[in-house]
């Protein structure tokens, strides 16, 4: 198994540099700068603000170097927030990210998995398809909706109420603060978790294996829980996987509605800002994320079923 | 002494198309140790019959009528009530081995739960009790294949484990739903042989339920013949062989190819398809493909009547002893 | 149905006939899609949003031409949130600008669907072709296509597509390029899947035993054959590619003004919504339904067109 998961970080670095690669070439082909928005400055002190950000130097020559400094952990200084480099944007905001993105994961998991299995012990009766009903609502009411109502119902109707949540402010991660955002980031996944366990539920507990245990008298319980839950949480965990990791880097919808100081809204306004570096190191995170939860899913396969073999 | 004790079991499935009845009025009874041997045609409800005693009928099934075990009616009883019963008193081993065990644990915890269950072993014991029953049919090697998994081993090994894992309480009946149709043909006879050992060594009830009557042949005591989902004849396994009194029977038994076939004629087959049971025809549901049918056998349906001291018959008509 | 006639005298039914007449009395010479059509009419959420959808799309197409206002005029003497009213002619009322909120929401509606109609053809017709071609063709053709699949499903398309609107410019019709090229790798994988089962039937065999050119084979009978489940997948797909764009101009990389989405729209509402909450409910509400309505109709088609699912 260890020699699995290393053959496949092996695989996943040729995959990240392209992406990096692809990302820094479409950055430096792009038709105008960073520095456009600005007012014209004149053409000495533009030259001085190109050295400094190495972009005076040949193409191919700024790649290496970005990549040297990437090696180092380094993604190079903030084209906007001058005084920062991405490495220390992101440092701030990645831990914020990731603790709502945490929080909602936990929260997508023991509402989302219980309510699927719940849906499939009773399929076609009226549980099935109020939690069905709940889903489908969850997946087609985006979160840039959700949010605004939750904030308006909350924030505004309930003003004065005890139930009455803030929104829009940080206040350094207060756990009344979170409470929307973390609910707003969760719902989706909440959705699509109840979504995939009911239908891979239904799929096990049509297999025969689940007849024979059955068979043997077992409390249905444990029939559920020790014979059929196992193999349905395999697509359960393939979603998950890169679920995780967007989460992880932080929602741009909800951080930027209630301005979290997260990932997310700084790539949403790196984004607006043509601050390249910024969205760059977003990107890249990103996408280690991503690659790194694959493997990790491809390593739980495993666990989950004993007839997966690790090639 | 009849330890399954079937009356009048109908069984019905409701689908789209309105209600399929798959099971019509069945009666039967299973002697203590005795092997009773259920033939049939796919669809012709053999399987469900004893689904409904086990309690496995799919959710859009419903059983009424009575199936007595040792005297307890397990239609309508509860789960804990069948569950009482299941893998304790009375065992089941299904036709698919490579699909009927489950895929992500060791064999030896799939053994073993079931004694924790019923007989309250600890895992320590149910072990040690695994081991045993492996050892007792025939697995080779058996300490090892406890920690193996399902994928792990032969079809024929994991039917061998099915059957283990049947007998781990030592159960008064084993119903055995076509124990050998996935398996090749040697293994087949092993596993028959197996199932011949614990009938004459525990004095284990067996209902065999298969299309193929060399099974039969060579293991029941009694046979019933199933056709549309009713008894057609029922007998002790050398009548049914030396002297078939129904039509359905006599025409299965000549479908069944022989090695001392002198004709060497080409091989028979029963024309016509089974019947659609949510169309079955008027009458005796066998008279469209029977070649003794007359007028009578579209508008009457015969019924099962004694026409012996073990048999017992569902045709108009009397065939002579061959 | 008829019940199959049987003259007492009909001693065994012998005759190799007797089974086929059998089997095509169960057939009745239904066709598959007419098949598929009656069971989608007889979901009755699938039929209802079916309609709805067809309201919604006649609506932000049609309509529009009919009302007093345009989405972009402003209504000089109402220059401030306005309720709804017969009189003015804003039967919503108006936005903080004094636009009228009826005719912006349904032109954000034909907007947001014509990306969904256009994205999900361009994610179609990649999709289709890579996925037809790496399962028909197979070999190391379909390991290096599907390779680069794999590879793209890697990547956080997202911030592609936002990358690509940031550095070339906000436009029309870069977003449904764009968007279309990060939904086709699901579309490419389930043709792929349906092709590999479709390839070995003895129909495929036939065609190419008479000759049929590689294109001709999948143009003549993979490409109709895998039409079912690419169908539902488009209807699965459409309200996708609508989120995503909403999202997009939702954060301010979509669409540009003057045109507007259902998306901008909701941004614009959610900013005004303690003062005018209809200015974000209006476009939601109507985006939301339409989204639904496309779900629904997803899966009515599925169940419909793959009846052993129910």
């Amino acid at each position: 198994m260890l020699s699995f998961i290393v053959r496949r970080l092996l695989i996943a670095i040729p995959t990240l540099l392209a992406i990096i690669t692809v990302c820094f070439f479409l950055m430096r082909l792009a038709p105008g700068g960073p520095f456009d928005a600005e007012a014209p400055v004149p053409p000495e002190i533009l030259a001085n603000m190109r050295a400094a950000y190495n972009l005076d130097k040949p193409l191919i020559q700024q790649y290496g170097d970005y990549l040297l400094n990437l090696a180092k952990g380094d993604f190079g200084p903030s084209f906007k927030y001058k005084d920062f480099t991405v490495t220390e944007l992101i440092g701030q905001g990645f831990p914020v990210s990731a603790q709502n993105g945490l929080a909602a994961i936990i929260l997508a998991i023991i509402v989302g998995v219980p309510l699927g299995i719940l849906a499939s012990l009773k399929q076609n009766t009226a549980t099935d398809y109020s939690v069905m009903g709940f889903a489908m609502t969850g997946i087609v009411v985006p979160s840039f909706v959700m949010a605004p109502i939750l904030i308006l119902i909350f924030a505004i109707f309930l003003k004065g109420t005890p139930f009455q949540l803030p929104a829009g402010t940080w206040e350094g991660g207060a756990f009344k603060h979170r409470i929307l955002p973390v609910f707003c980031l969760s719902l989706v996944y909440i959705a699509y978790l109840a979504r995939i366990t009911r239908a891979s539920m239904i799929e096990a507990l049509r297999q025969n294996y689940v007849r024979t245990a059955r068979a043997k008298g077992l409390p249905f319980r444990t029939v559920v829980v020790r014979h059929a839950l196992k193999t349905a949480l395999v697509p359960v965990v393939t979603f998950l996987g890169p679920g995780i990791a967007f989460l992880l880097t932080g929602s741009m919808v909800v951080e930027t509605i209630f301005g979290l100081p997260g990932v997310g809204r700084y790539f949403v306004q790196g984004a607006l800002n043509r601050d390249y570096t910024l969205v760059m190191g977003v990107t890249i995170l990103s996408a280690s994320l991503i690659i790194t939860m694959n493997i990790v899913v491809d390593v739980l396969y495993g666990l989950l079923d004993p007839r997966v073999k690790y090639e | 002494m009849s330890i399954l004790d079937i009356r009048n079991l109908t069984v019905s499935f409701k689908t789209q198309d309105g209600a399929v009845s798959a099971v019509n009025d069945v009666s039967l009874s299973l002697q203590k140790g005795e092997c009773l041997g259920i033939v049939g045609e796919s669809g012709s409800g053999k399987s469900q019959t004893f689904m409904a005693a086990m309690g496995l009928l799919a959710a859009n099934g419903k059983a009424s009528g009575e199936i007595l075990f040792d005297g307890q009616n397990l239609i309508g009883a509860s789960e804990s009530t069948l569950n009482s019963v299941r893998g304790n008193r009375m065992g089941m081993i299904f036709q698919d081995p490579m699909t009927s065990l489950t895929p992500h644990m060791k064999i030896g915890r799939q053994l073993g739960e079931v004694v924790i269950k019923h007989r309250g072993a600890t895992p320590a014991q149910a072990r040690e009790q695994a081991l045993a029953m492996l050892k007792r049919v025939q697995i080779p090697e058996a300490e090892r294949r406890l920690d193996m998994y399902p994928h792990e081993l032969s079809g024929g090994l994991r039917q061998r484990v099915m059957i283990a894992m049947a007998l781990m309480c030592s159960p008064e009946a084993i119903i055995a739903d076509e124990p050998t149709t996935a398996l090749d043909v040697t293994v087949q006879a092993q596993i028959l042989d197996i199932l011949r050992d614990v009938k004459e060594r525990l004095n284990t009830a067996i209902v065999l339920i298969t299309h193929d009557l060399g099974v039969i042949a060579g293991l029941a005591d009694r046979v019933a013949v199933m056709y549309a989902g009713r008894i057609v004849e029922v007998a002790d396994v050398r009548s049914i062989f030396a002297n078939p009194q129904h039509p359905y029977t006599k025409g299965l038994l000549a479908c069944t190819p022989r090695l001392d076939d002198a004709c060497g004629g080409a091989m028979t087959t029963i024309s016509g398809q089974p019947p659609n049971l949510q169309r079955l025809p008027s009458g005796c549901s066998f008279h469209p493909r029977c070649g003794y049918a007359f007028e009578k056998c579209t508008t009457e349906r015969p019924a099962l009547e004694v026409v012996g001291a073990t048999r017992a018959k569902a045709c108009f008509k009397t065939i002579e002893a061959a | 149905m008829n019940t199959p006639t049987h003259t007492p005298t009909n001693i065994n039914l012998s005759s190799p006939h007797a089974a086929a007449l059998n089997a095509a009395e169960d057939i009745q010479g239904r066709s598959l899609w007419q098949d598929a059509w009656r069971r989608l009419l007889a979901n009755r959420a699938a039929l209802i949003s079916l309609i709805i959808l067809v309201l919604v799309s006649l609506a932000c197409f049609v309509l529009p031409h009919f009302l007093p206002w345009t989405y972009e005029q402003i209504d000089w003497e109402r220059m401030e949130a306005t309720p709804p009213s017969l009189e003015t002619g804003h039967y919503l009322g108006t936005d903080t600008l004094g636009r009228d909120l009826l005719a912006r929401a349904l032109f954000g509606g034909r907007i947001s669907l014509t990306v969904g109609l256009l994205a999900t053809s361009v994610a179609l017709l990649i999709g289709v072709t890579v996925g037809t071609i790496a399962g028909f063709v197979g070999g190391r053709m379909d390991q290096l296509l599907m390779r680069f699949v794999d590879f793209m499903y890697t990547v956080p398309l997202t911030f592609f597509v936002i990358i690509l609107m940031v550095l070339f410019g906000r436009n029309f019709i870069l977003m449904f390029l764009a968007i279309g090229c990060i939904e086709w790798l699901t579309m490419a994988r389930i043709v792929r899947g349906q092709t590999l089962t479709l390839k070995n039937k003895e129909f495929i065999e036939a065609a190419r035993a008479v000759g049929g050119s590689t294109s001709n084979i999948i143009a003549r009978h993979i490409v109709p054959n895998v039409l079912g489940v690419v169908i539902v997948y488009v209807t699965l797909t459409i309200p996708q590619v609508i989120l995503i764009e909403s999202f997009l101009s939702f954060l301010g990389l979509g669409i540009q003004e003057p045109m507007t989405s259902w998306g901008m729209l909701i941004n614009e509402g959610a900013a005004e919504m303690e003062s005018t909450p209809r200015a974000l409910l209006v476009p939601a509400g109507l985006m939301t339904v339409t989204l639904f309505c496309f779900n629904f109709l997803g899966d009515g088609l599925r169940d419909a067109l793959d009846p052993k699912d129910r």
